[in-house]
C-alpha cells in the first residue's frame, strides 16, 4: 500500500527496515522496526525504545481507535521519537486526529490522500486538547491573551 | 436584548465550529460525487449528528447543558422551517432532532447553527456526546455549584478529541450540582455529582459504568471525591482505559458499563488511577484562571428582589383552578427570593411528547425575552424551562404559555411522559412509542385526576435501546416485536432519584398496543385503592411489591 509522509503529496519510497511483529521482535530484538497489533501493550517496548527507528500501529478498520491511545502513550509517556506509522489503510478524514496523536507516516490507498495530508495540520486552526504535537490549546492561548491584556493595562 | 447569562463563544470556539462546517461540506461533496462510499461516509456524517432514518436524514443538534438563549431558539425555529417541516423534537439528552433533512442541505443547516454559536458535533458516533446537566442549574434552590461550568469545560475538551473520536461505543457524561439529582448521573457512562467534603471544598463523586439500553446498569463510584481541577485528567484516564480495553467484538457489549461489569469496579479503579497518575500534573490540570473565566460567564442574571407574596397570584389561584394546579406542578423554587422556575409542558394532552413547532419555539423565545432574561432550558424529560421568572409575572407567563398550548399543569404527573421517536421515525425501533404516549395522555387528560394520582413517571421506549428510559420509569413501557406484532412489556419501580436509583421489574407478559392504556389504568386504580397518605405510586410499589399489581393487570387484561 502507498506510503505517505508529511510534506509530500505523492507517495514516498518505502525503503526502511521491515517491521517485525512484536512477539518475533522480542525473540532477538535485532531489528530497528516493530509492528504492533492494536491489542499489544506498548509499554512492553519501554526499555528498548531508544534502539527503534520505526513502530507501526495498526487500524484494522476506520472505526477502531485503539491505536490512537497507543500512539499517545508512546509519544507522551514513553518519549518515543522515532517514526510512528499508521497502517491498515487510513482515510484522509483521520489525519487531523492521527497527526495530533504523534503519527508521522501513513499507509493509504485512498484517492486524494496526499493532497489532504498537506492540508491536514491546518484544517483546524484551533485545538482544545494538549497533546505531544505541542500546539497551544485554546485554554493556553486564552491565558496568554489574558496576561498580555493585563500587563498592557498596568 | 440582554446578553445571555451563560457561556458565549469567543473567536477560538467560533473558528473551530466554522472550520468544522467547511470540513463537513467537503465530506458531503465527496459523498455526492461518489468519492466516498456510504460505509466511509457514515461515521463522518454521524459525528456531525446526521442519521439516516426510516424516511429521511435526521439532524441531531446539541444543546449543551440544555441551555439556550432566545436568539438561539429563534434560529432553531428558522432552521426547522427552512430545512425541515417546521417542527422539531426535543430529546431526552437535551438535543433537538429535525426529522426531514436533505443531505445536500445539511451543511447549510449546520452553517446556520454556527451563526448562533451552536453545532451538531458529536451528537452521534462512537465518541463523547453532548454533556448533559440538571435543567434547573444556576437557578435551583438546592444547588451546591453550577454544573454547566463543568459541562462547558468538558464540551471543549471533548470536541474533536484526537484520541477518543473512535471509541468502542458512544460515551455519555452527565453532571449534577445538586443533591437532588435531576440529571440521572447514575445511569450514564460517566456521572459526576458535586458535593462538599469535610473541609468545605466542592468536588466530584465520579460514577462510571451506568447506562440503560439492553443491559441496564447502575454506575459504580470510582472516586468518592475528585478535586475539581483534576477533572479532565481523570476523564482522560478513564476514557483511555475504555478506549484500550472496552470490547469491540460485539456491538451490544461495547459500552463502558460492560467493561466495568466484566473486570469489576475495583480493577477498573486500579487501571484508571494508574493512568491518572501519569496525567494528573500534566497540561490537563485546569488553571484557576481558566475555571474562573468560564465560571464568570455563568454568573446569574441581575435578579432584583421581588415580592414573594403577590395578591394577583393569590387571587388567580382562587379564580382559576388550573392555574392553582399549574403552580403546584410546573413551578419550582428558585434560589432568589421572589422568583421561580417555570416548566413549559411539551406534553399537552394527546400531543407527541417533546415536539414543538417553529411558531411554538418562537413563542417560547418571546416569553423568555419578556420574563426570563432571554434564557430557556431543555430538560431531559423533554420539556422547556424558563429558569428565572418573577413570582409576580407568573400569571402573565401562564397565560402566554397557555396560548402556545404549553401550560398543561402536568409536570411530573402521569401524562408528562417520556417517549422516544419509536417506529414512526426510527430505523432501530421495534414498535411505535408516540401513539402509545398519546393514548395514555388522552386517557388521563383530566388535570384534577392527574393531580390526585400524583407524581408518576411513565417512560416509553420503542426498542431495547431504551432511548425513552423505560428502565427507570415508575411505569416503564418497552415496545417489542413478536412475530410482526407490536407488543408492550410493562415494568414497575424504576427510579433515577439520587439514593433511590433503581431499575424497573417486569410485570409479566407483554400486552398488545390496544391493551396498554387499560393496563396502566389498572395499575393506577390498584395504587389508588391501597395508597396511604402522601405515598406516591412508586412508594406504594416499594411497600407492597409487584404481586398485587400483577394479579390485577393479568386478571383483567
Amino acid at each position: 500500500m502507498p506510503l505517505f509522509r508529511e510534506g509530500s503529496a505523492t507517495p514516498v519510497v518505502n525503503d526502511g527496515p521491515v517491521p517485525m511483529p512484536l512477539a518475533e521482535w522480542f525473540k532477538d530484538r535485532s531489528s530497528t522496526a516493530v509492528a504492533l497489533a492494536n491489542t499489544d501493550d506498548v509499554t512492553s517496548l519501554q526499555p528498548r525504545l531508544a534502539g527503534l527507528a520505526l513502530i507501526t500501529l495498526h487500524f484494522p478498520k476506520f472505526s477502531d481507535g485503539r491505536a490512537y491511545s497507543q500512539a499517545r502513550i508512546l509519544r507522551e509517556r514513553l518519549g518515543y521519537r522515532g517514526e510512528l506509522r499508521a497502517t491498515g489503510g487510513v482515510l484522509q478524514d483521520q489525519l487531523p486526529f492521527l497527526l495530533r496523536c504523534g503519527f508521522d507516516s501513513f499507509e493509504s490507498d485512498q484517492k486524494g490522500f496526499g493532497e489532504a495530508l498537506l492540508k491536514a495540520r491546518t484544517l483546524f486552526s484551533v485545538v482544545y486538547q494538549p497533546t505531544e504535537d505541542g500546539r497551544p490549546t485554546v485554554s493556553q492561548l486564552r491565558l496568554q491573551h489574558r496576561s498580555v491584556t493585563l500587563s498592557a493595562a498596568q | 436584548m440582554p446578553d445571555a447569562h451563560f457561556y458565549r463563544y469567543d473567536d477560538y470556539d467560533r473558528r473551530l465550529v466554522a472550520e468544522r462546517v467547511e470540513q463537513f461540506r467537503d465530506q458531503v461533496r465527496r459523498r455526492l460525487a461518489g468519492e466516498l462510499t456510504e460505509d466511509q461516509f457514515k461515521p463522518l456524517r454521524l459525528t456531525n449528528g446526521l442519521y439516516l432514518q426510516l424516511h429521511a436524514y435526521m439532524l441531531r443538534i446539541a444543546i449543551p447543558y440544555g441551555t439556550l438563549s432566545s436568539r438561539q431558539l429563534r434560529k432553531l425555529a428558522e432552521i426547522s422551517r427552512t430545512y425541515d417541516r417546521g417542527y422539531g423534537h426535543f430529546t431526552t439528552r437535551q438535543n433537538l432532532q429535525l426529522n426531514w433533512i436533505k443531505l445536500e442541505q445539511a451543511p447549510d443547516a449546520i452553517a446556520a447553527l454556527a451563526e448562533v454559536d451552536m453545532h451538531s458535533i458529536q451528537t452521534s458516533g462512537n465518541c463523547v456526546r453532548n454533556t448533559t446537566a440538571d435543567h434547573f442549574a444556576g437557578a435551583a434552590a438546592d444547588e451546591i455549584e453550577d454544573p454547566r461550568v463543568w459541562c462547558e469545560i468538558v464540551r471543549q475538551w471533548s470536541t474533536l478529541h484526537p484520541e477518543f473520536s473512535f471509541l468502542p461505543r458512544k460515551f455519555k457524561i452527565a453532571i449534577t450540582g445538586s443533591p437532588n439529582d435531576r440529571a440521572a448521573v447514575r445511569v450514564h457512562d460517566i456521572g459526576l455529582r458535586f458535593w462538599r467534603n469535610g473541609e468545605g471544598e466542592a468536588g466530584f463523586e465520579v460514577i462510571v459504568g451506568g447506562g440503560l439500553g439492553r443491559t441496564p446498569m447502575i454506575g459504580k463510584t470510582l472516586r468518592e471525591f475528585l478535586p475539581k481541577d483534576e477533572l479532565l485528567a481523570y476523564l482522560e484516564a478513564t476514557l483511555r482505559v475504555y478506549n484500550r480495553h472496552g470490547r469491540r467484538d460485539n456491538l451490544f457489549k461495547a459500552r463502558i458499563k460492560i467493561l466495568v461489569h466484566e473486570i469489576g469496579a475495583e480493577k477498573m479503579r486500579e487501571e484508571v488511577e494508574a493512568e491518572y497518575e501519569s496525567m494528573k500534573d500534566s497540561a490537563l490540570k485546569l488553571a484557576p484562571e481558566t475555571i474562573e473565566a468560564i465560571a464568570r460567564q455563568f454568573a446569574p442574571p441581575p435578579l432584583q428582589s421581588k415580592r414573594t407574596r403577590v395578591p394577583e397570584v393569590e387571587a388567580l389561584k382562587l379564580e382559576d383552578r388550573n392555574f392553582a394546579l399549574w403552580l403546584k406542578s410546573n413551578v419550582a423554587p428558585h434560589r432568589a427570593p421572589g422568583h421561580a422556575i417555570v416548566t413549559a409542558s411539551l406534553k399537552p394532552a394527546g400531543a407527541p411528547p417533546g415536539d414543538a413547532s417553529a411558531a411554538q419555539m418562537e413563542g417560547v423565545a418571546d416569553i423568555a425575552d419578556a420574563y426570563s432574561f432571554s434564557e430557556i432550558r431543555v430538560s431531559h424529560e423533554q420539556n422547556l424551562v424558563l429558569p428565572h421568572v418573577a413570582i409576580e409575572d407568573l400569571p402573565a407567563v401562564y397565560r402566554a404559555l397557555g396560548r402556545l398550548g404549553f401550560a398543561e399543569a402536568n409536570i411530573g404527573k402521569i401524562t408528562d411522559i417520556i417517549a422516544c421517536p419509536g417506529l414512526d421515525y426510527c430505523a432501530l425501533a421495534n414498535a411505535r412509542s408516540i401513539p402509545v404516549a398519546q393514548r395514555i395522555s388522552n386517557h388521563f387528560a383530566a388535570l384534577a385526576r392527574q393531580h390526585d394520582i400524583g407524581d408518576l413517571k411513565i417512560k416509553i421506549s420503542g426498542c431495547i435501546n431504551a432511548c425513552g428510559h423505560h428502565h427507570v420509569g415508575h411505569i416503564g413501557i418497552l415496545g417489542v416485536d413478536k412475530n410482526g406484532a407490536e407488543l408492550y412489556q410493562i415494568s414497575l419501580g424504576g427510579d433515577v432519584d439520587f439514593g433511590h436509583t433503581a431499575l424497573g421489574t417486569i410485570l409479566g407478559p407483554a400486552v398488545p398496543a390496544e391493551r396498554v392504556v387499560e393496563a396502566v389504568d389498572t395499575l393506577v386504580a390498584t395504587y389508588l385503592e391501597v395508597r396511604t397518605d402522601g405515598e406516591r405510586f412508586v412508594d406504594t410499589y416499594r411497600r407492597i411489591g409487584i404481586q398485587p399489581f400483577k394479579d390485577r393487570v393479568y386478571a383483567t387484561v
